[in-house]
């Protein structure tokens, strides 16, 4: 199994630590996993990706130009990366934070309503867990345990009774992710 | 073993040196390799084992700071990007000519100038080739993933010591700022004084004994056929540096017609490339420098005569492959060396450099 998966949106929306408590999640499962920010002279309000694969076997390049899986969470995002999924790969998007829906044809898409489920959770912070949720209930790359597990590691001890809120948004986003088009 | 742990290369770079019982470290911030002073600072080392971590005024106070403290025998390093390295060259210099071990990390960023702070491979010719002025060279390692930021700050120290000499570690923006799954080492002590007067008291600055001279550490020799013998000690070192520990990976290269040569970053990319190519039926594999001086030269003397050619792939306008020509150059051979890269803190695709290689190597 490898995994290529890019997560993009703005900078504020969690993407990037979306991305570290799923890799760290990969790692207690006993993967490999890489994590590669887009670094340099962003601003807030910009965007924010990364990239994060997931493989049982050593991980070759950490950038890549095609991804099995694209997160997008801004319309500046799924202007850059729609075109960059494989064929027969996977899109997942939060309607909320795009003008123009996914026009591809030879990719399953999923959407989720991440901002609406965060704010109805009570916490608008924990939105990004509420799409790593519905992500891995399209792709099951790892399990919930790993998640908690990979929530204790990422998370400072100070933050550890956040874990089962934020688990409660991975559940919420996992029960509500609704399909678009399946191949 | 120590943990296992998601981490930045960065910040790998500050947690290893703490464990492999260095002394000391000097720095200043620049990106893309601030998170190594900053992981030192809040790991507050200077409680756990002692070791120093201090902000200098400059890498210039930096660098000399490494060179005074490398004189008294400690474990000590210093880490910066690009633009801080070149300030550095001066007292780089003065420590490979009093003949100091110590440990420079270059995370690397486009030039020339302030240029860019995104990932670059630029400085392969500062790195190997000098620097700073005079006949001197570095132990250079390059890391290609961040297991090899933490497994390189031991090894840098290691060989510095051997040869008495300073080592770099020559990574990247990308190297630098990723994270991934890292078995970091088990904590070593610091050595004690008594252990560093018996290992290293024959030149270390430590204090005069009564039974021995005292030491000096200089790199000013006024005396022209002393400083001769010098540098004539100097290239023996460097000799054998390369008989003794030239270290390469090589991947699926057993029956390859075609050979990329990358090392750092580059390899990681070329890796992939290798995959695609070989799905595209063309037989390519990886030679990967992990000691950039000293160089790979006599495996690629040897595949050079059983293989049609060769591909440097770098973040650079094409440096690493000089030394992939005269090392096929003095296996007598005339196989084609092609270069591709890209600059300024571009980072190639795995695509693009199967495409150069249809295009350059095995097309033409």
């Amino acid at each position: 199994m490898t995994e290529e998966l890019i997560i993009a949106g703005f900078g504020g929306q969690g993407v990037l630590s979306m991305g570290k408590i799923l890799a760290y999640s990969g790692v207690m499962a006993g993967q490999e996993v890489t994590w590669f920010p887009s670094y340099g002279p962003e601003m807030r309000g910009g965007t924010a990706n990364v990239t994060v694969i997931l493989s049982d076997k050593r991980i070759s390049s950490p950038i890549i130009n095609e991804f099995d899986t694209a997160i997008i969470l801004n319309q500046q995002s799924m202007d850059k990366f729609e075109k960059m999924v494989k064929p027969g790969g996977t899109l997942l998007y939060d309607p909320n934070g795009i003008t123009r829906n996914p026009e591809r044809t030879d990719i399953n898409l999923f959407k989720i309503d991440g901002t609406k489920i965060a704010a109805d959770l009570g916490n608008v912070k924990i939105f990004n867990m509420v799409v790593l949720g519905a992500y891995l209930k399209a792709k099951p790359v790892v399990n919930i345990d790993s998640v908690e597990k990979g929530l204790q590691q990422s998370l400072p001890a100070r933050h550890h009774k956040l874990i089962p809120l934020n688990l409660a948004a991975v559940q919420k986003g996992y029960e509500l992710l609704e399909s678009v088009t399946t191949l | 073993m120590g943990e296992l742990k998601l981490m930045k290369g960065n910040e790998v770079i500050a947690e290893a040196a703490i464990r492999c019982g260095c002394d000391g470290y000097f720095g200043y911030p620049i990106t893309p390799q601030s998170e190594v002073m900053e992981t030192l600072m809040a790991r507050e080392p200077w409680n756990e084992t002692g070791m120093v971590v201090l902000q200098a005024e400059s890498e210039v106070a930096s660098i000399n700071m490494v060179y005074g403290a490398a004189a008294t025998g400690k474990k000590v390093m210093t880490s910066s990007s690009s633009p801080g390295i070149s300030l550095m060259a001066e007292g780089i210099s003065y420590i490979a000519g009093a003949e100091l071990p110590c440990v420079i990390v270059n995370v690397q960023r486009g030039g020339p100038g302030l240029g860019t702070i995104q990932p670059s491979q630029a400085d392969y010719f500062q790195s190997v080739k000098g620097g700073g002025h005079g006949d001197y060279h570095l132990i250079v390692l390059a890391p290609a993933s961040v297991q090899e930021m933490n497994d390189f700050v031991d090894l840098g120290f290691q060989l510095a010591f051997k040869y008495r000499n300073p080592s770099m570690i020559l990574a990247d923006g990308a190297i630098g700022q990723m994270m991934e799954k890292v078995q970091l080492s088990d904590f070593k002590p610091r050595m004690t004084a008594e252990e560093i007067d018996a290992k290293y008291g024959s030149w270390a600055t430590n204090g005069k004994k009564p039974n021995r001279e005292r030491n000096i550490a200089t790199s000013l020799e006024m005396d022209s056929a002393k400083m001769e013998a010098n540098n004539k000690r100097f290239q023996e070192k460097y000799a054998k540096m390369q008989a003794e520990d030239v270290l390469y990976e090589t991947i699926r290269c057993d029956d390859a017609e075609y050979i990329l040569v990358a090392f750092g970053v580059s390899s990681r990319i070329c890796q992939k490339a290798v995959d695609i190519a070989r799905e595209k039926g063309m037989k390519v594999g990886l030679l990967r420098p992990i000691t950039l001086f000293p160089f790979p030269k006599q495996i690629i003397g040897e595949m050079a005569k059983r293989v049609k050619g060769f591909m440097t792939v770098e973040m650079n306008a094409g440096q690493m492959i000089e030394d992939v020509q005269l090392s096929v150059g003095c296996a007598g051979c005339a196989v084609p060396v092609k270069y591709f890269g890209r600059m300024g803190g571009i980072i190639p695709t795995p695509s693009e450099v199967v495409q150069a290689l249809e295009q350059k190597l095995i097309g033409g």
